[in-house]
């Protein structure tokens, strides 16, 4: 009864709010109980990252020979591994890899993508062949084989992994801006705003943008999680961060060898690649519903 | 139909040469000299070597000989050129490796639409429920869990602690039972998911409103006017995963020490062993556009809208729920 009542307040506040408009879209977030989790856990998760210099005993890289291999204990709630080095320190510090890696590749790709892909989508003809034939050799590739394609040239390292998924990354935001603004484009409200005389730019700013910008919005939230693991995976392989820098999946790669005995050393950089993943997928979820117009029921 | 074939097929011609072109560019640009990495690190090459080395591997030609030459074995002898760390033809090396890929990633699919499917239709049908919601929630930790992590935990369990599957090589089928679960899973949670989603919107849709009118049994509307119909763009998505599987679940076959073809562009990048990088790039962009072709023929036959574009309107009448 008092969830139907909550829903209800909740439905009212909608209706008075602008669709597409911030305090919209947070309405709509603040009543899904999945993205709210994912946004609480990733908050904490960055308040601890920021803070874990200072709060934690440990240091990520301090070896402590006679603590190796030890089990979750009070003293270390997650283990150490092979030489000793608190692994709850570790993925703390490991942690603003997997953010940064996730938030600066996305912000590249889309970025350049967007660019690329409107200027195709608005100008037509032969500047949109140009660019989407140049764009499809680089769509024959699945992204983490591109990315690492692009670390054998670049070499590894922070920087090279996030240009590497960047670019990766570019292409599928440029087809999908282009492929929108084309779908605008022909809609009747454009037709509209051009016969009444509207200038390209208030057409490409009150009309365009805000319709092309919903579907990118949620790409991006869901290209944060994908690079986010693209970057474990690269790391995994040894094509990403390198150890002993503590990127949770270089760790994984560390603790693999070790794991018939000591599994808790493969459990938690895994555990906490999952949460901060689902995480970006809740709240991806959660913006399509509050932007997405078709599934809004 | 054939033309269309045939002229998708004339497409790929120059998306391969571009592909081939960038490729072999780029490579040429990375820092370091091949003929010191095919000699291997040893304080005893002299420069006479090095230069012998050259010429054999004609370096000391001018980069557009050599991009042209690069091209001509390509296109016209089927030849990549051999591996710097083996001296085996690149050709040779990706055939060789290329029915394990195949096979696992057959065996994925096959997972993925097993269970993909069924649970998504059982969602859709539960729509709105507990279960659903929970069937929901797995299958978005599924997606949210690196396939790595979760080969991990597979090999712990089933080959370390129970002892029931081997953890490494490509055998025999058992050998690919635990590669294909921590490959396919993932794939497993995004077909039920679009399953779902595109089943949702059909279930909404007036023929299947008149079929349940009709008084057709709740399975009967399910399967035979619904299913078929949301299983559109399920397709698109199995065949994605499909073509980025023929590329080799690189990361998979690293763990499992499978001699496929993704474990063979890792170990390749590791050894900076350029024409085995470079052949396998432009194997995984053909593979890629075969399998795209192939998708939008499924398409064709599977969607009569589309078909009728290709046939025109005298195209055979699909029976439609």
């Amino acid at each position: 009864m008092k969830k139907t009542a909550e829903k209800t307040a909740g439905n009212t506040a909608k209706k008075s709010l602008k669709p597409g408009s911030l305090p919209y879209i947070w309405q709509y977030i603040r009543h899904n109980i999945g993205a709210m989790c994912g946004l609480i856990f990733l908050a904490g998760m960055v308040i601890l990252t920021i803070l874990s210099p200072y709060i934690m005993k440990y240091d990520y890289i301090t070896i402590d020979f006679t603590a190796r291999f030890a089990l979750p204990s009070l003293e270390h709630p997650f283990g150490c591994d092979q030489y000793g080095r608190d692994i709850l320190s570790r993925i703390l510090y490991g942690a603003r890899y997997t953010l940064s890696i996730g938030i600066l590749c996305t912000a590249f790709a889309a970025i350049f993508g967007i660019i690329l892909g409107a200027i195709a989508g608005y100008f037509g003809g032969i500047v949109d062949s140009a660019i989407m034939r140049f764009l499809d050799i680089f769509q024959a590739f699945p992204q983490l084989l591109m990315a690492m394609t692009l670390v054998a040239i670049l070499g590894t390292g922070l920087d090279k992994c996030i240009l590497a998924l960047g670019i990766s990354g570019i292409p599928g935001y440029a087809r999908m801006t282009r492929a929108n603004i084309l779908n605008i484009r022909n809609s009747e409200y454009i037709e509209a705003s051009v016969s009444i005389k509207c200038s390209t730019f208030r057409i490409l700013r009150k009309h365009i943008i805000p319709n092309v910008l919903s579907p990118l919005i949620i790409s991006m939230a869901m290209g944060i999680a994908s690079s986010g693991l693209a970057a474990a995976s690269l790391s995994f392989i040894g094509l990403g961060i390198q150890s002993p820098l503590p990127e949770w999946g270089a760790m994984l790669a560390e603790a693999r060898d070790y794991m018939r005995q000591y599994p808790h050393m493969i459990l938690f950089p895994g555990i906490f690649i999952v949460l901060t993943v689902l995480s970006f997928n809740l709240i991806g979820d959660a913006l399509r519903d509050a932007l997405d117009p078709k599934l809004r029921e | 139909m054939l033309k269309y074939i045939v002229k998708r097929l004339l497409i790929m011609i120059p998306i391969l040469l571009a592909v081939a072109i960038l490729i072999f560019t780029l490579m040429a640009l990375v820092p370091g000299d091949p003929a010191r990495l095919a000699l291997g690190d040893s304080p005893t090459i002299t420069e006479e070597m090095l230069e012998s080395v050259r010429a054999q591997m004609g370096l000391d030609k001018p980069f557009l000989v050599r991009l042209g030459i690069y091209l001509r074995d390509i296109f016209l002898h089927f030849d990549f050129g051999t591996s710097y760390s083996t001296g085996v033809a690149v050709t040779k090396e990706l055939a060789s490796r290329f029915p394990n890929t195949l096979l696992l990633a057959v065996l994925c699919i096959v997972l993925m639409l097993g269970l993909g499917v069924p649970a998504g239709i059982r969602a859709a049908v539960k729509a709105n429920t507990a279960e659903d919601r929970l069937s929901m929630l797995i299958t978005l930790i599924g997606n949210s869990m690196p396939n790595f992590w979760l080969a991990l935990l597979l090999v712990l369990l089933f080959s370390l602690k129970l002892g029931w599957l081997p953890a490494v090589g490509a055998k025999s089928f058992k050998y690919f039972i635990l590669p294909a679960l921590s490959g396919g899973l993932g794939g497993v949670a995004s077909i039920a998911r679009q399953t779902r989603a595109s089943m949702l919107e059909v279930i909404r849709s007036d023929y299947v409103t008149t079929a349940r009118a009709k008084g057709l049994s709740e399975s009967k509307v399910i399967f035979t006017h619904a299913l078929p119909n949301a299983l559109i763009p399920v397709i698109t998505i199995t065949a994605q995963q499909f073509s980025f599987m023929l590329g080799g679940i690189a990361v998979i076959e690293s763990i499992f020490s499978i001699p496929g073809i993704g474990n063979f562009l890792i170990t390749s990048i590791s050894a900076r062993d350029y024409p085995c990088v470079q052949g396998c790039v432009i194997y995984i962009a053909f593979a890629f556009s075969i399998m795209m072709l192939l998708t939008d023929l499924i398409y064709a036959f599977v969607d009569p809208r589309i078909k009728s574009q290709y046939f025109g309107s005298k195209g055979k009448k699909v029976k439609r729920g």
